[in-house]
This record gives structure tokens, sequence and C-alpha cells, in this order.
């Protein structure tokens, strides 16, 4: 996994709320064996007619927003289907970080594991974000994971919270089974009690 | 005497392998189901690190996302893409050791349908599967969610799952239901009064008389839309009803181990006093027939009902209510029950269980899918199938109009041929209604399978107390 420290990027606005994994990545591209090449159909219907064209007032569509690096989300971002090919279509279009007041547990968890950092803020924050992220090319955010900082265009910063595991294994792009590989022994002496205690499990 | 724990914490506690100072936790996992969509990228991962699956003997894959469910599947999967990955499921299968199900197979169907079916599924239990709705084995009293990709390459490498404990939420439902009042509208009258994120970070535990009185089936109705609710595990305590449903299932415990797990399993409850974060209590009575009008399961309402209009909500919901009328095609005060409909689907892994069926079947009595009505049944998995056929359940739904399919997810999210073309309305046994579920411009319509039998037989949505 690609490290996650520090971002510097275009943030764009999507204000709507429960913006679904259907929404994020639709079924017919989750056909595929492999986990890159998603981004070409990130938010495939909102962005794309059903010609293939492209539809014009998509946020990520319009000049400013191509290159965006961020998201600015309504509330409960990720929810339904726990599709990994989620986070995988925002990192292979370039978005690593996404910011809201609320995600959906597993899409949340499924972030961390591909070195994408989810923020969640309060709404009066998100606001805020949201109004700098209108503001087009201009909307750059600065995404300090260490200091746990957010610095907006007018200079502005806003800390938030992340959990301490989590920040170790995105700032050090650590693998979360290799970790567990080394409690091994605590795994086997798991199995041994638990299978003389739930012997039919 | 020690503190008094919820059925959430008691199943946790079993299966805690390691906990850091902060919380992060190890836990082991009893079983993983695995199939085509979200596992092929996991095995490779194993594969280029030379990982094995730790556990095989706890491990079944079985095909359900993208076969399809006409009669002469048998010959083989037209799209390229669905048929490798339907072929790279049984060949990581048979490569690692672990039990599969293929079409061929009658004991083949969706995930969450066959893991209780088959037994695999049993009480206090820790199960995950790549797919959210993995929440459906809660019903048994089992810690089971959905996990990403990368998680069930963990669970295949290590039996283990690295979490945070979740907090403890209650929704206890008094009282008895109505004739005609189903677990599919508890879950969905649930997620209408507490949102989509009502239950995020939480586990929810169903409890109260409505609850205790639902059948095993009903009760994985319940759980299995835990996660539209946000949260990503709902659980129910088991009780002599859930054992009898396990016993003698293929992957039952048998004999003497039987007994041993049920004195185990009944002291899987929650104890007397202990605390819940969060809880939500309703009253059977007030429950009616409910429909989804919108884009997100929250969006439900009772049959009498009329669709709303944006801004009758507040905040960010004024905008997304918008585009979910404009999407559905529907307009603020129009009756529910005057909405016309062009398809019924019947199944998934929320309403495609045999009790289901009979449902649908007793609604359909003497009665008639309503002609030029497109109108599908696909049993959850090839046993349901094969039970309703033995029961006479097949015939009279053939006669009476469905078409009559083999087992899968199907249209419940299109990843197959069955699909909705554009503007197309369904109404709905599955579990979500977002934007292009069903398909491309696809409108969906949530509600209960004796829901969706009054819908087939007047084409439009009904309420079936007034049949």
């Amino acid at each position: 996994m690609e490290k996650f420290e520090k971002l510097t990027g275009v943030a764009a606005p999507m204000p709507l709320v429960n913006i679904d994994t259907d929404m994020i990545i639709p079924k017919q591209f989750l056909k595929t064996i492999k986990r890159s090449g998603l981004g070409a159909n990130l938010f495939d219907e909102m962005r794309f007619n059903q010609d293939g064209s492209e539809i014009e007032d998509f946020v990520l569509n319009k000049p400013a927003y191509r290159d965006a690096k961020i998201l600015v989300a309504g509330d409960n971002f990720g929810c339904g289907s726990s599709r990994e090919h989620a986070p995988w279509a925002l990192l292979d279009f370039g978005i690593k970080c996404v910011i809201s007041t609320s995600f959906a547990d597993i899409f949340f968890n499924n972030c961390f594991k591909n070195g994408i950092l989810p923020i969640v803020l309060p709404q009066e924050e998100v606001d805020k974000l949201m109004d700098d992220a209108e503001r087009g090319a201009n909307a750059v955010l600065t995404v300090d994971l260490e200091s746990q900082t957010i610095t907006g265009p007018d200079g502005g910063e806003i800390s938030f919270e992340v959990d301490p595991f989590k920040k170790d294994c995105l700032l050090n792009g650590l693998d979360d089974i290799g970790l567990t590989m080394q409690k091994a022994s605590a795994i086997d002496a798991f199995e041994g009690e638990y299978g003389v205690r739930a012997p039919w499990v | 005497m020690s503190d008094p724990k919820t059925l959430y914490d008691k199943i946790w506690d079993a299966h805690l392998v390691h906990e850091e100072a902060d919380g992060t936790s190890l836990l082991y996992i009893d079983r993983h189901l695995v199939h085509e969509v979200t596992s092929p990228q996991a095995f490779e991962g194993l594969r280029m690190a030379g990982r094995k699956v730790r556990a095989p003997e706890k491990t079944v894959a079985v095909p359900d996302h993208n076969v399809p469910t006409s009669l002469d599947r048998a010959k083989g999967i037209d799209d390229e893409m669905s048929r490798i990955q339907v072929d790279a499921l049984e060949k990581n299968a048979r490569d690692f050791g672990i039990e599969y199900y293929g079409v061929d197979d009658v004991r083949q169907g969706i995930v969450h349908i066959i893991g209780p079916e088959l037994g695999w599924t049993q009480p206090g239990m820790t199960i995950v599967c790549g797919d959210s709705h993995t929440a459906t084995h809660g019903a048994f009293g089992a810690l089971a969610h959905g996990i990403g990709t990368s998680e069930v390459e963990h669970v295949l490498a290590t039996q283990t799952l690295i979490q945070k404990k979740s907090k403890n939420m209650k929704a206890r439902i008094n009282g008895t239901l109505s004739e005609y009042v189903t677990a599919k509208d508890i879950t969905l009258s649930i997620i209408g009064a507490t949102g989509t994120a009502g239950g995020t970070g939480h586990v929810i535990e169903y409890m109260g008389e409505a609850i205790e009185a639902l059948s095993m089936e009903g009760r994985m109705t319940v759980c299995n839309m835990a996660i539209e609710g946000g949260a990503r595990a709902g659980l129910i305590a088991p009780d002599q009803k859930t054992f009898d449903y396990v016993m003698g299932r293929p992957k039952a415990p048998k004999g003497a181990a039987f007994e041993a797990a049920v004195a185990y399993w009944k002291t899987l409850y929650t104890d007397e006093g202990a605390h819940f974060d969060k809880e939500i209590i309703l009253h059977a009575d007030d429950i009616a027939p409910v429909v989804t009008w919108g884009t997100s399961p929250e969006d439900v309402l009772p049959i009498t009902g009329v669709v709303p209009a944006a801004n009758d909500f507040e905040g960010g919901k004024v905008q997304a209510a918008e585009r979910s009328l404009d999407y559905m095609g529907l307009k603020p005060g129009t009756r529910l029950q005057d909405v016309e409909i062009d398809t019924v689907f019947i199944g998934s892994c929320t309403n495609g269980r045999i009790e289901d069926l009979r449902e649908v079947a007793r609604v359909m009595e003497g009665r008639k899918v309503k002609d030029g009505l497109r109108a599908m049944i696909v049993p959850g998995s090839g046993l349901v199938r094969a039970q309703a056929e033995e029961e006479g359940i097949a015939q009279k739904l053939q006669e009476a109009g469905f078409d009559w399919r083999m087992a899968g997810c199907s249209m419940c999210l299109g990843m197959n041929p069955d699909q909705l073309a554009p503007g197309e309305r369904c109404a709905s046994t599955s579990n979500r209604n977002f934007e292009g579920r069903q398909g491309r411009g696809g409108r969906t319509h949530l509600l209960s399978p004796a829901m969706a039998a009054a819908a087939a037989i007047t084409g439009r949505l009904t309420d079936v107390r007034d049949l």
C-alpha cells in the first residue's frame, strides 16, 4: 500500500447525502478480477451519458475539478454495498482523501486498506470546506496526516481526528496481513483453547 | 458478579484473540463465505505473497452475483467477464481446498441463503463475507458482517479480522403484527425511523415480542437489512426456534456435539441491565405494509401514503429527495397505490427463502399476474427451488403467470442479464432502491413478498390487505 503523508490538491464538492457505492462504481464494473483501471468508470452513471459522452454539469467533468484529489461530500458517504471497488475506483481516478460528516462503516474501513484517508468533521466545518471546494481550481486544500490538519485556500486550519492505529498504517503504508501474521502464535493459542471450549465449530 | 453484557459483548469476548491498548482487536472468524465478485483480488494477493488459506474447512465458496437464472444456464455464461469471474472462483476454491457449490449443484444459491440452509451458520459464531448483506446470519445470534476485499484476503490468510468494537444499539418491536404485515415491513420501518446512517458504528440487536414471534426466515429478513440502517451487523438472540432450525442440517453438529452446542447457545442472550448506547422502540400496531418511494431505503412510507415533496425534508435531504423524485419519475402528492409498475421481482437474500415463496403463493391463490406485466421469481437457492417444487408452490406460481427461474442474486443488483430497462418500474422484494441498482435508469420500489404479489395482480403498488 502506498503511504499517505501529506496531500495537496483540488477539492471537489459533492454535497449530495447518502452517496452509495453503487453510485461510486456501478455493478457492471465489478466483473473485473483486478484492482486497477476502475477510475475510468468512477461515478459512471452520474458522469457519462449512455452513449459514453460526458455529462457536462457533473462536478468531476468540469475543467476545474478534472484532477481533483479530494472530495468534500454529503453525509453518509459510501453507504450500501461492501464493494472495495469503490475505493479502488476513487484511488485510480486520483482521489486520495474524502471529507464528510459521516461515512458508512465498511467503506470507511476499505479506504484505509488502500491508502485513502476518509476524514469525519462536524457539519459546520464540512460546510466551510464545501464552500472552499465550490471555488473551482482555487479550491486547493492541503491535508497533513501527521499533524492531523487541513489547510484551506485562505490559510485557515481545521484539525481532525483519526484512529492512531489506522494513522500509523497509512503513514507507513503498512500491510495488515503482515502485521497480523506476526501474531500467529496468539492465533494458534486461541485456536487451541477454542477447540476445547467449542469443538463443534 | 461480572458486569451485565449484551449478546454482542458475549460473542465479541468469546472470539477475542488479542487486544491492543487502544482497543484495536484481533477477532477470530468462525465462518468465511466467499463469492465470485469480491474475492478474485484477495486470492490473487495470497498467491503473490505465497500465502495459504489458514482454515479452508471454515470457508465456503459459491457463485451467486453473476450467474444467469435462465433454465438453460448449464450451457454456460455468455458474458465473458462474468464467466471469467465465476471460473476464477471455481479455480481458487479448488487450488486452496475450499468447498465449492457450482451452478450445476442443487446446493448453489445466494451465499446468505445457503449458509443457514446447509448449517454452516450457527449461533454464537463470527461470520464474514465480502458482501454487506452478511448481516443476514445475525438472525441466528451470530456476529455476522460484510467486509471489503482486503479484509477477505486478511481472513483467508489469518482466520482473523482487525476490528474495533462497535457500539450496542437495541431495536425493540413490541406487540403482535397484523395480518400481511411482515418481517420486511419491520425492517424497512426501522430504517424509515432511524435513517440509513442511524445504525452507523453500531451492532443492532432486534428484540421484543414481534421479533420473537417471527420464523427463522423472517428473522433473517430483518437482520439482512441492518446494513441499510447503517449497522454492519444485526443480531437476534437464539431460542428454541433457532436450535430446531439448525438441528439436522448437513454442516450442523450432530448428537452429543449438538447437545453441547445447544447448552452453550442457551447462554447467548443480553443480560438484564446490560448497556445499550442507542435504542429505538416501535409498536407492531404502528407498522403497516410499507413501500419505498425514493432511491434510499430510508425513503419508506406505508402503502396508504402519498409521495412526499422535497421540501417536506430538511438539510441535505432536500436536494437528495429532489433528485430521487426526478429519478423515480414521481410527483409529490401522488397516492402510492396509484403508481403503476412494469415488473415484479421476487427473490434476493432478503426475501428469496421458502417462506417468502409460500407467502406469495398464499396471496396469489385463485389470482393471476396482470396481463403484460413481467413477473419473475428467483428462488434464493437450488434447495429452496426444489422444496417449492415439491410443495407444489412452483407449479401454482407458474400457472398464475410468474416466470420461475434458477437461483442467484439476479435482479437485486443486475450483474447477470436480469435487469431493468431505463424508466422501467419494479416492485421488488430486494434490499436496495439505489439509482441504477437494478439496471441503469430502472426504478425500484422495495416491499414485502406479499405486497409484491399484490402488485403483480393489479399492476400497481397495492395494499395487500385490500385484495
